[in-house]
């Protein structure tokens, strides 16, 4: 039961905790990087470097008053938080690792990623219109129309890798690898995705639906304590799926750069994915220090006119590509 | 040094006093009128309510060279006034001040009313900006204006009892009743702050949708300090916004009426609150020319210093916060960084950062500290690559650009129309600056440009400041090469007290000082009105003397005011991410708008 293999309790166990670990420790991680960018310190006082601050705000996020506005509807209310954390959580479950570690080896696994990314805008969605918020309205339908439209050109940038790799199964897409990662081919397809996973996690400087100086909160505006919370983790472990999966598709997963050290030990790959991944993240941080937001119908006609026919673009090249090797 | 250039001002005017009294007398007949002297020559003239519309009417568009902007309207409680010499009978006196940028020169119109008898015809169908002066006017005093589309309160909540600027209205809260807030009373006030459309004419619907109405604010990340933005909101589209103000009023025009000339100085810092001692500035100018004291070369360079530093800080704010409502969340703290060097050096050299209230009445507090010039040096050497940074890092970046350009525009004629001053009016192509235009504290012995702008637009519109903050850094180095030796107060009696060596050799000296300790000056009799060009805008202070040892009335003309008058005629149609760059843009203090 102790083994170390693709859906063991042990692994399932390990990998649920790091991620919520990891996710909780990059809110210290962003603010430390803001921090170093913005010319100041960030939160160093609570344990060394600061790292007990995300414990700390755990505390206070627990034991603040759990309010439900008297004029918002309750139940979806209560339901649409625990709705992202669940879905991207579940999200992590196809990801592999490393050799031999993952929850499960699904055959279809980019597409239940793709389904889970659109059921968590749901929890968007519902949870601003639930607050019965003007602020909240407004976020929840830029958030509605953001991820709604995104998705698309997100979808459509996968099908190189798929094509490439003639699988769906994101372990045999990390093996498929092994002769040169996907970054050099789909090249366009990987900024495509990087773009639209912004979008999807919304964050700066796609934060339409909680763009602080516009709308408050956004759909978020009436939530608190750890109702708030679960939103505020959901966007970290977003950030971090996001980063595993442009790792997993574009940069050899667990595959070490240039054939550096053993290429099938379970250390070595979970230390290389964890790299790559995490070099994504400060990517996600340094994008929120440095570039500002876009106007809505900015970022619609952005993904419309400029993401959309370069997806397509990228898609007909490789279909060429591969039909006249394949010839 | 200035000598010659004011007394060539004092000159123009004369004959500017004479050209335009002369054209109305022409016009209206010399009968309609009756001419009042004034402190600062500015003229001055009496006229009757009916004729008031075609008078401003006949100076804004046929008078040569047309007042293009009604700078203000306010109005003066007469009826404890004692010294009125040579004035027409009156209770209450409502004051227009008219500006003409193209001549150069002012007016003053004084409508005369009496008690049972207050309104005058609304000057909106002129000048539209003068819906909230009116409507302050009202607040303040209760008189009416005819005509006016919406007379309500502006600045006290629409609850409140009495007009704050009649001389009958108490001044502090001791004078008053103990208030209490109960939960009735709580629930009136609260139902009372509620926005109702209908009130300002506004639709619930129109043939295709249904509107929202948003209240932005008065708590609002984007609105910097209280300040509530009622929106008619299409989606996303702002069909009509009504901005409420009022949040900040703290009645610093009464505690003019009751401060010494003396202690109000501290007060006036606190108007604009990110222009520190450059709101000192016109206040202690307009005693220093009632009083008629000359200030010394080394005063004038050292408070032309210090206004371009506030200007350099309040500048970078707004810069900052600019980048921050469009999202971009760096550039602030690179700023802040830059105008922490600024308040380390006025604070070396006031004692204070933000409210040093440093001016005095024909000087300075204390003089330059030693070695003042090695942190000041350093600024000006190091603050313009600063600035390139971050021309490159928010002014090219390829978004901002996107979302500021041709968002929010309006031409130097529609600026006219609401009163927009400073870089508001500059970044329309309108040159027209009052450091340059009415040198003021030896601004003309100072070489800088005025920049300005083409289109403006939100970008234009900070694009101006930017260059601005370059042209400041060059009169702070002017200022630091050229610093004249000398004393940094003028030995005028009203102003210092008496050599110490006299006060303990006879007792007129002695006398002079325990008055002069005591009171503070007593200014003569008089009315003047004195202008800077702040940080903002525009900025005046009309301040009326009765003899005494304080003020008869004090009026503090803010930029910002205007400005915010403007939102709605330059954002509907705009988006809502529009309207946060369009507020962002116009760069306002609440506390300036409120007073």
């Amino acid at each position: 039961m102790f083994d170390i293999e693709v859906g063991s309790a042990l692994v399932m166990g390990l990998i649920l905790g790091g991620v919520i670990l990891i996710s909780a420790w990059l809110i210290w991680l962003e603010r430390r990087l803001l921090g170093v960018w913005q010319d100041r310190l960030g939160p160093n006082r609570v344990g060394p470097l600061g790292l007990g601050q995300v414990i700390a705000d755990m505390f206070k996020i627990f034991t603040k008053e759990d309010w439900v506005p008297p004029f918002a509807d309750k139940l979806v209310f209560m339901v649409a938080p625990p709705i992202i954390m669940i879905c991207i959580l579940l999200s992590f479950a196809v990801i592999p690792i490393a050799p031999n570690v993952g929850i499960i080896d699904l055959n279809i696994g980019l597409l239940w990623i793709l389904a889970m990314a659109s059921l968590a805008a749901y929890s968007v969605m519902l949870g601003g219109l639930a607050s019965n918020n003007k602020y909240a309205l407004l976020g929840s339908l830029r958030a509605a129309a953001q991820m709604v439209s995104y998705e698309v050109f997100m979808g459509i940038s996968l099908l190189g890798v798929v094509m490439l790799s003639g699988t769906f199964n994101l372990r045999e897409i990390v093996e498929s690898q092994r002769d040169g990662w996907y970054i050099l081919p789909q090249f366009f397809a990987f900024i495509v995705f990087a773009i639209a996973s912004v979008a999807e996690s919304h964050r700066l400087p796609f934060d339409l639906p909680e763009a602080e100086q516009e709308i408050v909160a956004g759909f978020h505006t009436e939530y608190s304590g750890m109702k708030f919370g679960m939103f505020f983790v959901g966007e970290y472990i977003g950030v971090l799926l996001a980063s595993a999966l442009m790792t997993v598709l574009f940069f050899g997963g667990w595959l070490p750069p240039f054939g550096i050290g053993p290429e099938d030990s379970i250390v070595a790959g979970i230390f290389w994915m964890l790299l790559k991944t995490m070099v994504f993240v400060c990517f996600f941080v340094l994008m929120r220090a440095a570039i500002p937001r876009p106007r809505y119908d900015q970022l619609m006609s952005y993904g419309w006119l400029v993401l959309l026919p370069l997806s397509l673009i990228n898609l007909l090249i490789t279909g060429a590509v591969i039909l006249f090797q394949g010839a | 040094m200035s000598d010659t250039a004011t007394e060539s001002v004092l000159k123009q005017q004369a004959e500017d006093l004479s050209a335009v009294v002369g054209a109305l007398y022409q016009r209206f007949g010399e009968s309609a009128f009756t001419l009042q002297r004034t402190a600062e020559g500015l003229p001055t003239l009496w006229l009757q309510r009916q004729s008031l519309l075609d008078v401003l009417r006949y100076l804004r568009r046929d008078y040569q060279p047309r007042f293009e902007m009604l700078l203000d309207i306010t109005a003066i409680d007469e009826r404890v006034r004692v010294h009125r010499e040579g004035q027409p009978e009156a209770d209450f006196t409502v004051v227009y001040h008219l500006i003409s940028f193209t001549g150069n020169c002012d007016v003053r119109l004084k409508i005369a009313l009496h008690e049972h008898d207050l309104n005058v015809p609304s000057a909106i169908p002129v000048w539209p900006s003068a819906n909230w002066y009116e409507r302050e006017v009202w607040d303040m005093f209760g008189i009416s204006f005819d005509g006016h589309p919406n007379l309500r309160r502006i600045l006290c909540p629409p609850t409140w009892q009495g007009h704050a600027l009649r001389k009958d209205h108490p001044a502090r809260a001791t004078e008053m009743e103990p208030y209490s807030l109960d939960d009735d009373i709580q629930d009136q006030e609260q139902s009372a702050l509620k926005f109702r459309p209908e009130e300002w004419g506004m639709k619930q619907q129109s043939d295709s949708s249904e509107f929202m109405f948003l209240n932005l604010g008065p708590n609002h990340p984007s609105v910097h300090g209280v300040f509530r933005i009622a929106l008619q909101l299409d989606g996303e589209i702002v069909v009509d916004a009504i901005p409420d103000i009022g949040y900040h009023h703290r009645g610093a025009e009464k505690m003019g009426e009751r401060q010494s000339w003396h202690t109000y100085i501290p007060y006036t810092d606190r108007v604009d609150y990110l222009g520190g001692v450059m709101n000192n500035l016109p206040y202690v100018m307009a005693l220093e020319q009632m009083c008629g004291i000359e200030v010394p070369e080394r005063v004038q360079v050292i408070r032309v210093m210090l206004c371009e530093f506030f200007r350099i800080a309040s500048h970078l704010l707004f810069y900052g916060t600019f980048a921050q409502d469009l999202g971009q969340l760096s550039p602030i703290f690179y700023m802040f960084v830059d105008r922490e060097k600024v308040f380390n050096i006025i604070e070396s050299i006031c004692g204070g950062r933000m409210h040093p209230s440093w001016f005095r009445i024909g000087g300075v507090a204390q003089d330059l500290p030693n070695g003042w010039d090695k942190r000041i040096r350093e600024f000006v050497d190091t603050f313009p690559a600063r600035l390139d940074e971050y021309d490159r890092m928010v002014m090219d970046n390829s978004i901002i650009r996107q979302r500021t350009r041709g968002i929010g525009a309006y031409d130097t004629e529609e600026a006219f129309d609401w009163g927009i001053t400073g870089p508001g009016l500059r970044a329309t192509g309108f040159e027209w600056d009052y450091r340059k235009d009415r040198p003021y504290s030896g601004y003309e012995n100072f070489d800088f440009d005025v920049p300005i702008a083409v289109n403006g637009d939100c970008y234009d519109r900070c694009a101006v400041r930017i260059e601005e903050m370059r042209q400041s850094t060059r009169i702070i180095r002017q200022c630091l090469e050229n610093m004249p030796e000398g004393p940094y107060k003028s030995q005028h009696a009203k102003t210092s007290p008496p050599i110490k060596e006299h006060a303990k050799q006879d007792i007129e000296s002695l006398i002079a000082h325990f008055l002069s300790v005591s009171w503070g000056p007593v200014v003569p009799p008089g009315e003047i009105t004195t202008g800077i060009e702040a940080t903002k805008g525009i900025n005046t202070y009309y301040l009326v003397s009765d003899g005494g040892v304080g003020s008869y009335r004090t009026r503090i003309r803010t930029p910002s005011f205007a400005h915010l008058q403007a939102i709605p005629y330059i954002s509907n149609g705009f988006m809502v991410a529009d309207l946060i760059a369009i507020v962002a843009s116009i760069d306002f203090v609440m506390a300036d708008v409120d007073r």
